[in-house]
């Protein structure tokens, strides 16, 4: 069971200072847009779902403006500066599907890759990454398995080896892609704990999301997206039936226990 | 000739040796690049990328009308690079998948290379003779410069992959990943493929268009079935490769001159075969004997486990008890019962049973465990 106890929710500690900002961004693929004109601004220090149904490109989004997809117009700035410049205030944490699982490596060994962007080109990890990579499995609870064959993990233990990747970046920005995913109730517990860790340390935070419940108890920040942006700001001022209905297309209760 | 004989002759004979080098320094580059595209899930590239050499070689014949292999091979090189191109091209540019890419390049590119072969064969000139030895190899045919060449190629592929290992690895598991870093992907993407590419040309002479991918693959599919660490599985697929290419020489000089590359190749399948069956994690046969050790448990913890139910209700754990009430369940037999004695966890008095002190603290402890996992 999920208990109210760990995830009581805080204000949003957000400064005033724009984190992120997507100016006009339209993707398509071949002749279908997939993003229509986006402009977004993500406030330092929150902690964002990105909601939509399937197909309302929020991954896409996020690939985006990790430059993993060109889009065919807009802009993207970290910080009031291009997002080119700004690559290592930036991790990511793409969706566990989307690698080959079997890879012949360790877990450390895929923590080690967060610190390969500091390193830039040819130099190896050292004993100082090697630290950093050791702290950052213990946050997540993965230490004891840090030699473990990466096939070998859990769905929930390969998820959290790819938060504790983003982790050792020491990034100011997140961006995750359904972290929650195929996770058990524990799992999701100690992602969410670590989110809110980062959030506390003035990190800004941006989740795709799916499970809309969780929302109003995980999220200080929401936006909506179906190929155009639907809304986006607090959830105590936002996450109404009238947004979602915009967004899911049909008539939408939302059912929050208060 | 027999091995023995053989084995003398490759530390005497000048043509032997050379051959036996140039197989072995093949099969190392091709074992360690094949490893790469095993992993990339592009094995099939190294098939069509043989395949679509052959056109080049061609071409490269007709130009220059000489049979200078170091030109021939140039040839290949460009044309393979070419279909490589096209398939990447293809498969981002259109809806179709890169199967069908591959499929598409490979045929097309090796029908137009057989059609200028037999155009060559029907012209007059005399050299021409010996072109098509391209399509299943003559190792025979190596000299001391080939092997050079290879030698050169494995040393600059060896070095690359040393410097770039770190880019390399990341770009395998999580390309998308990596672009997020900073790493220009594109350019280390076009690295390991030209590298793939260089390799495949290389071999053409040797082992031959029609099974070259074999060299690329097998070696490196071998590798893999013995372990879970990128580095051990590149050295492995380098030696299995290399002991491919020694051991298909040797087979074939002794064995009347069997035709050298299809003998590698079958060499280097019977790595994999091995490999397959016999590895202690991902083998077939370990993987059986695990599967039926576990099953034996399993059947001994249930019965253990329906016995401790049975005697947990006695304040004397050793209180005997019927054998029949065990045939209600369906997990006792007779010899799940006599394997508990043996283990001394039950003694068996006439047609009763009754734990044995370690028996039941075994019983015990395998009933908490289960309830732990439940939790």
């Amino acid at each position: 069971m999920i208990s109210k106890e760990n995830v009581n929710n805080e204000t949003p500690t957000s400064t005033g200072v724009v984190a992120v900002k997507v100016d006009d961004l339209t993707v398509a693929y071949n002749y279908k847009p997939v993003l229509w004109d986006i402009d977004l601004e993500i406030p330092e220090g929150v902690l964002m779902a990105i909601v939509g149904p399937n197909g309302a490109g929020k991954s896409t989004l996020i690939k985006s403006i990790l430059g993993i997809l060109k889009p065919i117009a807009g802009s993207v700035s970290i910080y009031n500066k291009p997002y080119q410049k700004q690559r290592q205030l930036v991790a990511y944490v793409p969706q566990k599907g989307s690698v080959d699982w079997d890879f012949p490596t360790t877990a450390l060994d895929v923590v080690l890759m967060g610190t390969y962007g500091s390193l830039g080109w040819i130099k190896r990890p050292g004993q100082k990454e090697k630290k950093e990579a050791l702290e950052a499995l213990e946050k997540v609870g993965m230490l004891p398995f840090k030699n473990r064959q990466i096939s070998q993990l859990s769905g929930g233990q390969q998820q959290r080896i790819f938060l504790a990747r983003a982790l050792v970046q020491n990034a100011s920005i997140y961006f995750m892609d359904e972290p929650f995913q195929g996770v058990d109730a524990t799992t999701e517990i100690a992602i969410i704990n670590i989110l809110k860790e980062l959030r506390k340390a003035g990190k800004t935070v941006v989740v795709v999301h799916h499970d809309l419940q969780t929302v109003p108890e995980y999220f200080d920040w929401v936006t909506f997206l179906n190929v155009k942006k639907i809304a986006t700001g607090p959830v105590k001022d936002i996450f109404n039936d009238d947004n979602l209905t915009k967004t899911y297309g049909i008539n939408y209760k939302v059912s929050i226990q208060e | 000739m027999d091995v023995t004989e053989y084995i003398k002759l490759v530390f005497t004979d000048y043509t032997l040796r050379t051959i036996t080098l140039g197989t072995a320094i093949l099969g190392a580059v091709t074992g360690m690049l094949g490893s790469f595209a095993v992993l990339r899930k592009q094995s099939l590239l190294g098939d069509a990328i043989s395949h679509a050499a052959l056109p080049g070689i061609a071409i490269a014949f007709l130009l220059t009308g000489a049979k200078n292999s170091n030109i021939l091979l140039l040839g290949a090189l460009i044309s393979g690079l070419i279909g490589t191109f096209w398939i990447r091209g293809i498969v981002k540019k259109t809806h179709l998948k890169s199967d069908t890419a591959l499929g598409l390049i490979l045929s097309l590119f090796f029908g137009f290379g057989m059609l200028l072969l037999t155009f060559i064969q029907k012209q007059p000139n005399a050299n021409q003779a010996g072109l098509d030895k391209y399509l299943f190899g003559q190792a025979a045919t190596l000299l001391e410069s080939d092997v050079w060449m290879m030698a050169i190629v494995t040393g600059i592929c060896l070095s690359v992959l040393l410097l770039f290992w770190k880019e390399f690895k990341i770009l395998l598991f999580d390309a998308d990943y990596t672009k997020t870093l900073g790493f220009h992907t594109k350019f280390i993407d076009i690295l390991i493929t030209s590298f793939i590419v260089l390799a495949i040309v290389l071999g053409l002479q040797t082992v031959g268009v029609v099974l070259m991918s074999a060299m690329l693959l097998a070696p490196a599919a071998a590798a893999r079935q013995w372990t879970n660490s990128l580095s051990m599985m590149v050295l492995l697929a380098a030696i299995f490769g290399a002991f491919s290419g020694v051991f298909g020489t040797a087979i074939s000089a002794s064995q009347n001159n069997l035709s050298t590359g299809p003998v590698i190749v079958i060499v280097a399948s019977v790595f994999v075969l091995v490999s397959f069956i016999f590895s202690p994690t991902r083998g077939l046969l370990f993987k059986q004997i695990r599967f039926i050790k576990n099953r034996r448990d399993l059947q001994l913890h249930k019965t253990l486990a329906f016995m401790y139910n049975i005697v947990e209700s006695h304040e004397n754990i050793s209180h005997p008890h019927a054998i029949k009430i065990l045939n209600n369940f369906q997990g006792y037999t007779k010899s799940t019962l006599q394997k508990l004695v043996r283990k001394n966890y039950v003694t068996i008095d006439g047609n009763m049973w009754s734990f044995t002190e370690e028996g039941f603290k075994a019983a015990t402890n395998l009933y908490n465990q289960q309830i732990n996992n439940n939790e």
